[in-house]
């Protein structure tokens, strides 16, 4: 169970959060532009790594924001937390 | 049978107070501070339960939660009753009542004993091998298998216990109140961090509280008197709490521990009751000090499982702790020396030792002089070769071990006991450290595994961190503390330690025997009867994964988690598979430690409070008028309201025609609504719905759909603009938090350059939906004063209006297809407003409906219900419903993959109406649809969806999705059933009032 530190609210047990998959994965802006393949690749394609993963969680049960998690998969240390928008940190 | 070895006064047992208990139906004594266990050796039962496999008879093995054998029912045949539970662990109380598991029809006379006999025959694998064969018979085995193998009997009525939940936050929690926990807690509290002490027994101070061997000196007094002074003192220490009776089941990332505090289970009923029996108690710590010691380990040799074979550590507990004398002719069978301090023990209290068999060559230790001074036998370089006794042990026999200690040699001796304590060694219980994700490390010398690699801030400390001997327990104690507390003094710095142990050990994990393996049955887990030939035997097939073999032969998957024997197992794998220990790594502890009942896991979220249900502010009418409720979601919502012993079916057929025919009424409160704001709200529902919205008057209401980004139809419902920059929006009921989620996404990732705000609605307002040819005059009578004209009020259109004093919103909207208004008022006065209506429509005969009339009047208008119609693979175009579907719109969610291959197939499911040949036959929801009846295997074209008897057709009508439906209009198609075959005709899904004439009406 861990405990996240909501950008907006601070440290909250995860059962007051939601994780929504992996981030900085943006809507095509034209998505009529696209391929089936390409657009295939937007809409279905996600990596779930072992390791350092950045990922999408929602404060579901708290302030309802959106933020962004830099997680490694393989111990669930949370190695950072930004909010939506801001840059990814450096590995 | 029936002596008393009580042998001496304990100071933890209270022998004034005499409690009598039963156990296998027999009455028997114990004192106040017994342990089931402890007072059933006192009256020299050893013989407790049958082995799961081979029923062998099993005695008590140790003094603590790692028991793996005798494990029993208690309170057989009440509601309080619970199966698997240790007798090391339950406190006896007048009134107790226990009874062995795992035999039938009684521990002394098992039938599945046989299954002793027949071993050559139940092998690793054996049921996997043989019961799979063949697959109909499998049914017998099972009868055979469960009738057999009690588990212990579940209560057959309701628990009458309570339980609790309580979030528990602290600096530091200590888990395990030896004397490292002791000491531990004692100097995080005095140094201001908030501190938690929790330990599974009712006393505190683990095994040192009996340690009194004299060559040990803490501050020249014997371990236990230190320790017992350093327990009163920590009465006056702030910052600490102590729990005992309190077990840590499981130690999950980021420091959040579940621990089961036990209330009331060493009470008599009458204090049983109106009181919280056990509390979950959900822990997250700054910093987690697991003091949680080692578990003596047993010797795997040659029928090593008689009862009256225990750990030398549990002896010595019943001895010192329990007064208890667990034999009258007791033999020590030990690699190390702390089977000496055991049978010194013994002797000081008069108990007989015969002798020690020690595998080591020698030990030159003060306490083994001890023991040879006061003349106990000690045979060195000695094993056991095999042992005596079914129903209770009566002799040894032993024989020289080689010197490669793979072999016997010379001739065998047999000494008679009736009690052998076997000394293996100390293994760390790492288990909770495990399951917190940290690593270990296999100490090849010290040949056992320990705490490495940390993920969260914790550490062990005392034996379950590798440290077994007093003066190094305390010195590595009081470094750790100083390190992970950042403290500069402590109590420890001055604390003078003399020690005598050795930690000489001689490891040898399988024992030999004059016999061959095959003719041998050394135990290596207890409780599932595998055996160290199992494990070999799992090796020559070829598994050579841990976690396999483990599955394999069962060992370690008891509700002990194979606590005593997994080391053993380890390291018999790691011999004969000639790897090293370190490299095989270990198997995963999981959660919990020690078994949790379902109550402590659910706590108060039972009966009605299992699950929240919400209810709508008119369900106080509904009740009153004999309402049957049906479950949407968590809401309760009237299904349909029978009159004078009305079936559901003739209810809904009698609401269904006056709905049409004069007026209806629903409680539509439990629609999702969403209020949406903001100067960009037009161009927000552009984008989240097919249809285009940009035009939609002030005041206009218009259907939308919602697809997902993959093209699916998600949700549907009405949203009215109220004003410039504000709608509000229905969803589905079900999907109202949902759609709220995802839109609040959309905005929040994708689009935040949107000045939209969405709040949720749905609870602050209360909807009545006035339907049929008098709904117009029936709100006429409520509000006399609005103009209710088609051309002031047309369909699809909103107003506010005034009904005394209370404002609402007026939506002139219809789900039914009649002449229909959607009333919303603020939630409270919803039921006045329900009744203000059904007065006012009693002359009419307004007649409430339910769900169930609302799905069938729909269906008979072709309307789609998102979840019962669709399921998440249906597009708007497999819907027919492309009319809502913008082609002008460059963008929407889900509009790009409307042009994917797959979803532009001609040949997907599509909605279509069916129509039975027979009209009276109703067809079944879900039933598939074919085109041939003569084909093998047949094509499954698709399946009903929606199905009802309409009173207003007169006749059956069915929503059905099929593939290429489209194009099939007017094709005859069949339902096959179980016991006919049901002809169909694919029709319009829009079966009443194709032309809507009936909005206006
Ligand atoms: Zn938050």
């Amino acid at each position: 169970m861990f405990l996240i530190n909501c950008p907006y609210c601070g440290e909250r047990d995860q059962q007051e959060f939601k994780a929504g998959g992996e981030a900085h994965i943006e809507r095509p802006k034209q998505p009529t532009e696209l391929s089936d393949d390409e657009w295939a690749e937007y809409l279905f394609m996600r990596k779930n790594i072992k390791g350092v993963q950045f990922e999408r969680w929602n404060h579901t049960h708290g302030c309802r924001k959106w933020f962004n998690m830099v997680r490694d998969t393989s111990n669930d240390e949370i190695k950072a937390i930004y909010k939506m928008g801001e840059k990814p940190p450096s590995q | 049978m029936n002596k008393n070895l009580r042998v001496k006064s304990s100071e933890y047992i209270d022998e004034t107070n005499r409690i009598s208990f039963k156990f296998n139906d027999r009455t028997y004594h114990g004192f106040k501070g017994d342990t089931l266990a402890s007072a059933l050796l006192a009256n020299n039962v050893h013989l407790v339960g049958r082995s799961f496999k081979y029923h062998r008879p099993r005695g008590i093995m140790t003094s603590g939660s790692e028991e793996p054998n005798a494990i029993v029912q208690v309170n057989p045949g009440t509601n309080r009753t619970e199966p698997n539970v240790r007798a090391t662990e339950v406190e006896i109380y007048e009134g107790l009542e226990a009874s062995s598991q795992n035999c039938w029809p009684s521990v002394e006379f098992d039938i599945g004993g046989i299954n002793n006999f027949l071993s050559p025959f139940f092998p690793a694998g054996f049921y996997y091998k043989t019961f799979m064969w063949p697959a109909s018979f499998w049914e017998k085995y099972e009868f055979f298998i469960r009738h057999s193998a009690g588990l212990g009997k579940s209560p057959t009525s309701s628990d009458p216990d309570i339980y609790d939940h309580q979030n528990v936050h602290c600096d530091v929690l200590v888990v395990g109140a030896g004397i490292s926990g002791i000491l531990t807690a004692k100097n995080a509290a005095k140094n201001n961090f908030k501190t938690l002490l929790v330990d599974e027994k009712n006393e505190l101070g683990g095994s040192t509280i009996f340690e009194n061997n004299e060559f040990n000196k803490i501050d020249n007094k014997t371990p236990s008197e230190w320790l017992k002074q350093e327990i009163k003192e920590l009465k006056d220490i702030k910052n600490l709490e102590i729990k005992t009776r309190t077990s840590v089941a499981a130690y999950h990332q980021y420091n959040y521990l579940l621990a089961r505090e036990n209330l009331t289970d060493h009470l008599e009923a009458k204090d049983k009751t109106n009181k919280i029996r056990q509390r979950l108690l959900k822990i997250r710590a700054k910093k987690v000090i697991l003091a949680t010691g080692a578990l003596e380990r047993p010797l795997i040799f040659n029928n090593n499982d008689r009862p009256g074979i225990m750990l030398s550590s549990a002896i010595k507990k019943y001895s010192e702790f329990y007064g208890v004398a667990c034999g009258s002719k007791n033999i020590f069978f030990t690699n190390n020396d702390s089977a000496y301090e055991s049978a010194l023990s013994l002797y000081n209290k008069g108990i007989n030792v015969e002798a020690i068999i020690d595998i080591r060559e020698q030990s030159e230790s003060k306490i083994v002089k001890k023991v040879k001074e006061v003349g106990i036998k000690v045979y060195w370089s000695h094993t056991i070769v095999d042992t005596a006794g079914y129903k209770r042990l009566n002799g040894i026999s032993i024989m020289k071990l080689s010197n490669d200690g793979t072999s016997v040699t010379g001739s065998k001796i047999s000494i008679s006991c009736d009690c052998l304590g076997v000394a293996g060694g100390w293994t760390p219980a790492v288990h909770l450290y495990t399951q917190s994700g940290s690593k270990l490390k296999f100490d090849e010398e010290k040949q056992i595994f320990l705490p490495n690699q940390n993920t969260s801030e914790q550490i062990s400390v005392g034996s379950c961190g590798g440290d077994f001997k007093i003066d190094e327990i305390i010195k590595n104690l009081n470094q750790k503390l100083k390190d992970n507390l950042n403290i500069k003094e402590t109590d420890l710095d001055n604390i003078k330690v003399e020690i005598d142990q050795e930690n000489s050990k001689r490891n040898i994990w399988l024992l030999p025997s004059d016999k061959p393996l095959g003719k041998t049955k050394p135990f290596v887990d207890y409780q599932n009867d595998a055996t160290a030939k199992d494990i070999k035997l799992a090796l020559r097939e070829g598994f050579r994964s841990i976690e396999h073999v483990k599955r394999y032969t069962t060992t370690g998957m008891g509700t002990d988690q194979g606590k005593l024997g997994n080391m053993h197992a380890l390291g018999i794998i790691a011999d004969t598979a000639g790897v090293k220990m370190g490299e095989l790594g270990t198997t995963t502890f999981r959660p919990p430690y020690t078994p949790l009942t379902f109550g402590t896991i659910v706590g108060r979220n039972v009966g009605k409070f299992f699950d929240i249900f919400r209810r709508t502010p008119m369900n106080d009418w509904h009740v009153e008028n004999k309402a049957e409720f049906e479950n949407v979601g968590q809401w309760k919502r009237a299904w349909y309201y029978p009159i004078n012993g009305e079936t559901m079916h003739q209810a809904v057929q009698r609401e269904s025609k006056a709905a049409r025919e004069s007026a209806g009424i629903l409680d539509a409160s439990t629609l999702g609504k969403i209020d949406i704001q903001g100067s960009d709200a037009s161009e927000f529902l552009n984008r989240v719905y097919t249809n285009a919205w940009s035009k939609l008057a002030i005041g206009k209401c218009r259907y939308g759909l919602m697809l997902n980004e993959d093209g699916m139809v998600y949700d549907d419902g009405v949203t009215t603009r109220l004003g410039e920059n504000h709608y509000i929006m229905t969803t589905t009921t079900g999907g109202a938090a949902n759609v709220l989620g995802k839109l609040e996404d959309y905005l929040q990732t994708e689009w935040p350059e949107l000045d939209v705000y969405l709040t949720s609605v749905t609870d602050h307002y209360a909807t009545a939906s006035l339907c049929g040819p008098n709904s117009k005059k029936i709100l006429k009578k409520i509000i006399p004063d609005l103009d209710l004209s088609d051309e002031s009020f047309p369909h699809m259109s909103f107003k506010e209006a005034n009904i005394g004093h209370i404002q609402c919103r007026i939506m002139r909207i219809s789900f039914t297809g009649e002449h229909s208004y959607e009333i919303n008022v603020q939630a409270s006065y919803g039921k006045d407003l329900w009744e203000k209506c059904m007065k006012a429509g009693q002359e009419f005969n307004i007649t409430p409906y339910g769900t169930e009339t609302m799905h069938l009047l729909r269906a008979e208008k072709g309307f789609i219900i998102v979840g019962q119609d669709t399921d998440g693979t249906m597009t708007p175009i497999d819907l027919q419903m492309d009319w809502i579907v913008s082609k002008k719109k460059y963008d929407f969610i889900g509009k790009r993959s409307l042009y994917r291959s797959d979803t532009m197939r001609e040949d997907r499911k599509q909605l279509v109406g069916l129509l039975t040949e027979d009209p009276n036959v109703v067809l079944e929801e879900g039933a598939q649809i074919v085109s041939e009846l003569n084909q093998n295997p047949v094509e499954m074209l698709g399946h009903v969806t929606s199905s009802y008897f309409s009173p207003n057709l007169k006749k059956s009508i069915a929503l059905a999705v099929v593939r290429g439906g489209k194009d099939m209009m007017g094709k005859k198609l069949f339902v096959p059933m179980e016991n006919k075959n049901i002809n169909v005709t694919v029709a319009n899904p829009v079966f009443y009032d194709a032309k809507n004439e009936r909005l206006n009406a």
